[in-house]
């Protein structure tokens, strides 16, 4: 990472970031630039260096963040007309961490409207274009912070990951996308979506780049009581859990825990120069796009040639993952979502005669298509008569799910697989047919359900000139070895 | 399961929106297909199986009840509103 220093100033750090942020524009890849803001930080940072103060690790860094990170700095939207107007007076946690250390904000990245999508075409500020085809999709949701980050407008780009929104930008667009372990990262002060699978993660250039966010923004947070203890800055090593207690199913009871419960912080060691990796067969047919499959071929050929062992897999479940996300994650959208009313802030539809309709007028202007067929099919699955059938019957396929890489686990330290069964889709080629769009995340949606880590890895480009990526998946709290894994395999 | 308008107008409801006939219409087509394809969960052999509801790994996160410093006052929180008068949320009539 470039940081600002005596002869390289964090003023011209931001305004190259500017500058080329304006030179893409007609990719569409802003909610907002943060001129001002930016420039007056760089020049405080500036100022510091200049007499000599300690600066942060990412001194004068220039950095995006994605439209549904709370911060004063320009309205937060998640690119929804619901949030139009939001000026948030509260700053996010994951923000304060990076900001704290000197990073700068240079703008907010479109998305889909509320993460809700696969490409970045729901928002409602328009779609986002490929960095490396203007024709295609950007991805998504975390499409315009992938775009960023890929055309070197800044080193890094914050995300947030429901079901592969950072994973799938960031392998059509040919960079490194990191979605850590569940509760790995603060989540206070970001737009929910569903409480069970959100996570915050990063896109970058190199996987160094990528530990050191990691080692900026992990660890735990008064503010979000689904943290955990702050394992990857001490990998191997047993954490005093502060808060709570780890999940013993013999003592499960209400009360205080005591303090000094045990979670292990780090991940069985894996050798890292001979590791075992894992492929699933089971994601090797005819669905997927014949130059991905050469592509995790020749990885596997590479692995093997440098010593790692590959261990074939089978994981018939896993097929039934994306059923049972687009049960549990819409079930627990309509449940978030039902906070946007047009009361309290962003946006109010005018002219309703009653609250009632105030409501239901705000919400029917203020959501997408795909926001609204999400609450909808979330109010269906967990209504009366239908609950058991589909929401529990989801909760019972997740445990499954869960299982089946426990298994695999045991088998190997790491699994490589595609992110997505394709390469960049043309805009407008999915976006009417909600079913086909969902199936992008069919190979990204298993790690959210079990709460484990993936990395995106770029592996070069198609014969098209697209990006290819592979995604690099391992057990819970695994995620500094899997970067570290990456740094080798770069 | 089939799908009926009754049902897309019952779920409109629940999720408090007001769709037009066109919307309506659009979307019960939309829920069909996804409908449609969740169900394959059918497929699967559940039985004896515990649900999994979150895959944190603790529970009884506790915190101390105690008013921690906040980053918004009232006035910031009020200042969000679309219209406030004598530094309450206006809306329009309830009844």
């Amino acid at each position: 990472m470039k940081t600002a220093n005596k002869t390289v100033s964090a003023e011209r750090l931001v305004k190259d970031a500017l500058e080329k942020a304006k030179f893409f524009a007609d990719y569409h890849i802003f909610t907002y630039l943060n001129e001002e803001g930016a420039l007056k930080k760089a020049r405080e940072i500036d100022a510091k260096i200049k007499k000599g103060e300690k600066v942060g690790r990412l001194a004068g860094v220039p950095y995006v963040l994605k439209d549904n990170f709370l911060s004063p700095e320009g309205e937060t939207t998640a690119s929804a007309h619901i949030l139009q107007g939001f000026n948030s007076p509260v700053t996010a946690t994951a923000v304060k961490k990076l900001e704290d250390e000197g990073a700068i904000m240079i703008g907010r990245t479109n998305m889909d409207a509320f993460a809700h999508g696969s490409s970045t075409e729901n928002s409602y500020f328009g779609p986002t274009s490929n960095a490396c085809d203007k024709e295609r999709v950007a991805g998504g949701s975390s499409g315009g912070s992938a775009v960023a980050v890929a055309l070197d407008i800044v080193e890094f780009a914050t995300g947030t990951d429901t079901g592969g929104s950072i994973r799938q930008p960031a392998s059509f667009n040919g960079v490194y996308g990191f979605k850590p372990t569940f509760g790995t990262i603060s989540r206070y002060g970001v737009v929910a979506m569903a409480s069970s699978t959100d996570c915050i993660g990063f896109f970058t250039k190199t996987p160094e780049d990528m530990d050191l966010l990691m080692s900026i923004a992990s660890g735990q947070d008064p503010k979000d009581l689904t943290t955990l203890p702050d394992y990857y800055n001490n990998a191997g090593e047993p954490a005093q859990v502060p808060l709570g207690h780890a999940v013993a199913p013999a003592r499960r009871h209400g009360g205080r825990a005591a303090s000094t419960s045990v979670v292990t912080c780090g991940d069985p060691q894996v050798n890292l120069r001979s590791a075992r990796i894992g492929i699933i067969k089971d994601f090797d047919n005819e669905s997927v796009d014949p130059e991905i499959r050469q592509a995790l071929k020749k990885k596997c050929d590479e692995l093997k040639k440098n010593g790692h062992e590959i261990v074939e897999l089978s994981m018939p479940n896993l097929k039934y993952a994306l059923a049972a996300y687009y049960i549990i994650v819409p079930a627990e959208i309509a449940s978030n979502l039902s906070r946007y009313d047009g009361v309290r802030y962003g946006f109010r539809s005018e002219n309703s005669k009653d609250l009632e309709a105030l409501y239901a007028n705000t919400r029917d202007e203020g959501f997408m298509p795909e926001n609204k067929r999400r609450i909808m099919i979330g109010n269906f699955v967990l209504s009366s008569g239908f609950y058991d059938a589909y929401f529990l019957k989801a909760a019972k396929a997740r445990t499954l799910i869960i299982e089946e890489y426990k298994k695999a686990f045991s088998k190997c330290d790491f699994i490589l697989t595609p992110v997505s069964p394709n390469l960049a889709f043309k805009l407008g080629e999915k976006v009417n047919d909600p079913v086909s769009m969902y199936l992008e995340d069919v190979m990204s949606v298993p790690l959210n359900l079990a709460g484990i880590p993936g990395l995106t890895i770029p592996v070069g480009k198609s014969k098209e000139g697209l990006a290819i990526g592979l995604q690099l998946i391992g057990p819970r709290r695994s995620d500094k070895s899997l970067i570290e894994f990456a740094k080798e395999l770069a | 399961m089939d799908i009926k308008c009754e049902d897309v107008n019952h779920l409109a409801d629940l999720s408090d929106f007001s769709l037009s006939k066109k919307q309506a219409d659009a979307l019960k087509d939309d829920l069909q297909s996804i409908i449609k394809y969740i169900s394959q969960l059918d497929e699967m052999d559940t039985k004896n199986v515990e649900p999994t509801y979150q895959v944190f790994e603790m529970e009884n996160v506790w915190r101390d009840d105690e008013i921690l410093p906040q980053q918004a006052d009232r006035e910031d929180l009020l200042a969000l509103a679309k219209k406030t008068e004598n530094h309450q949320i206006k809306v329009p009539k309830v009844l």
